[in-house]
């Protein structure tokens, strides 16, 4: 559901079909650290005492549910400070776990983002039947829960495969889990922005005599890297801290298919908080670079649009 | 493309509902007669009404304060919000111990001794659950909450509406969809839940094993049927609110 959502939060500049009812002019982009970068009203009022208030109570209840316990995974990974740390991410076990994850991480993402990008395209330009239905299908593995995605894939790709492909307690069992998980994101963050692409530009290149893929190339391409970059970060931080669909597939086998949030897990079960909290600390940072990534990346698809 | 998608999502769901029909009806029928199960599917069904209700409070408040309002430290709230959505299940459920458990947890100690049990509880899968679908409502919100503009907002107010008048008689009602929307899929989210809650809820048969621990139990303990007919009733809630969302999304003001 993330990257579903993602696509509602930041419609591109120009999908605003009349611009926002905003009785306040909008300052230039980035003239107020403040403001939102895609906000239609980037002033906005000042707090009153009632919603200053109730920004209170919202950020005690955020704090406490969320930015409190992220706290304390990093006090107490640093607590063993610099090198009971590197020892707990260098630790052989540990480290395979995470050149694993992210290994295939990575490779899920270059698939996504061609197959990602493929699969927009068809559901934005071409027109045929069932389209409706394949819509449904590319946000299943948003709604569906992560350990049922597991059985999912465990009953055609596992021991009973009706197709006598049995990849179980492998590691493209891993990678399979991770492309199905991850499905959604570049396909609903490429989406949004190639339907608002203005055909004329296609049309021009081609009349002077472009060929398709030469379009395809200098038009169209260009327009899409921020939206296709954007989708292959939010898929690969997904990929990096899946768990749930793995539980069943992978076999979680040491040095061969455990994944890093695994490794967490039986960390947390040995009641070894403080390794747990180390490897958790490397995937929250690297959550926290692919925030900043996308945001940097919205910014600039905005500006373009 | 068609093969791609068909090979990854639709055969492999058909399959699952296959499996938990192989029996005819019969698994389906054990799992709604045994206690344990039905106490599980329950605690899910309350758990996630729990997680709706505060989320969808949190989230349509925090969005009007985003859109309405100017504050310090906005642009960063804004950017935090999203982080549950790319934070490990596992590393959520590490981070609650971290502070809610009752031995060492920074605030679960007071907590203990004032007799709330956080951790291998409800209120613990309640707040796991609450973390990972929080930021959904809000991302459905904020968008629609930017369409519709304050203009309305303020001629209620100029007429001599209230701050309450004008968010039930005015606010809310233009919003209406885009919060549905949001409901439906912190709802999905929140039914789905699984690692999160597996490292808060200790798992205990009866007591805090939720559904989709259930499933994870039933398959390694070899009764597949049981697992799949679980699982079938899970995919049902994710494929209605996928079916539900397709359906809202054209009403939505664009």
């Amino acid at each position: 559901m993330t990257a579903e959502t993602f696509a509602h939060r930041h419609p591109p500049a120009g999908s605003t079909p009349h611009p926002p009812a905003g009785s306040a002019p909008r300052p230039p982009a980035g003239a107020e650290p403040g403001g939102l970068a895609w906000g239609s009203q980037e002033g906005g009022l000042p707090l009153t005492p009632a919603s200053g208030l109730g920004l209170g109570v919202a950020m005690l209840w955020f704090s406490l549910l969320v930015l409190i316990p992220l706290t304390a995974v990093m006090v107490t990974a640093s607590e063993q400070g610099w090198s009971g740390f590197w020892r707990a991410v260098t630790n052989e076990q540990t480290a395979a776990a995470i050149r694993l994850t992210v290994a295939t991480a990575l490779l899920v993402t270059a698939v996504n983002v061609v197959m990602g990008t493929a699969i927009a395209w068809v559901l934005v330009r071409d027109r045929f039947p069932g389209k409706r239905v394949l819509e449904l299908l590319i946000d299943i593995p948003f709604a569906l829960p992560t350990i049922v995605a597991g059985l999912v894939l465990l009953s055609l790709y596992g021991p009973q495969s009706p197709i006598g492909i049995n990849i179980a307690n492998t590691r493209p069992a891993v990678f399979l889990a991770f492309l199905f998980v991850t499905l959604p994101f570049v396909v609903r963050s490429v989406q949004p922005v190639l339907s608002e692409l203005d055909r004329e530009a296609e049309e021009a290149a081609a009349s002077l005599g472009a060929g398709r893929f030469t379009v395809f190339r200098r038009i169209i391409l260009p327009s899409l890297t921020p939206a296709i970059a954007a989708g292959a970060a939010l898929s690969f931080a997904r990929g990096v801290s899946e768990y749930g669909s793995l539980v069943l597939l992978s076999g979680n086998l040491p040095g061969k298919t455990e994944v890093a949030s695994v490794r967490i897990l039986s960390s947390i079960e040995n009641d070894n908080l403080g390794g747990a909290a180390a490897i958790a600390t490397l995937l929250l940072a690297i959550s926290l670079v692919v925030i900043v990534a996308v945001d940097l990346l919205q910014r600039k698809l905005v500006r373009r649009g | 493309m068609i093969a791609y998608l068909f090979l990854l999502v639709a055969w492999p769901l058909y399959l699952v509902g296959r499996n938990a029909f192989a029996d005819g009806l019969s698994d389906l029928r054990s799992i709604l007669t045994d206690p344990d199960a039905v106490h599980a599917l329950t605690l899910t069904l309350q758990v996630a009404a729990a997680s709706v209700v505060i989320n969808t409070v949190f989230g349509v408040g925090i969005s009007l304060l985003l859109v309405r309002y100017r504050f310090p430290g906005k642009r960063v709230l804004n950017a935090l919000l999203d982080l549950p959505l790319s934070v490990s299940p596992i590393v959520v459920g590490l981070a609650l111990i971290l502070v809610y458990n009752g031995r060492t947890g920074w605030f679960g100690q007071a907590l203990e001794s004032a007799g709330i049990q956080v951790i291998f509880s409800g209120p613990g899968i309640v707040m796991a659950t609450a973390f990972v679908a929080l930021p959904l409502v809000i991302r459905a919100v904020v968008p629609v909450l930017q369409e519709v503009g304050d203009e309305q907002e303020q001629a209620a107010r100029s007429l001599g509406a209230n701050a309450r008048q004008t968010f039930f008689r005015v606010t809310l009602p233009a919003i209406k969809w885009g919060v549905i929307y949001g409901v439906v899929l912190c709802l999905a989210r929140s039914v789905g839940e699984f690692g999160a809650v597996k490292v808060v809820s200790g798992n205990v048969l009866g007591s805090t094993r939720t559904a989709t621990l259930m499933v994870e139990e039933k398959y390694l303990n070899f009764d597949r049927g049981g697992a799949y007919a679980t699982a079938f009733l899970l995919a049902l809630v994710a494929v209605a609110a996928i079916i539900s969302v397709a359906i809202i999304r054209p009403k939505e003001p664009t």
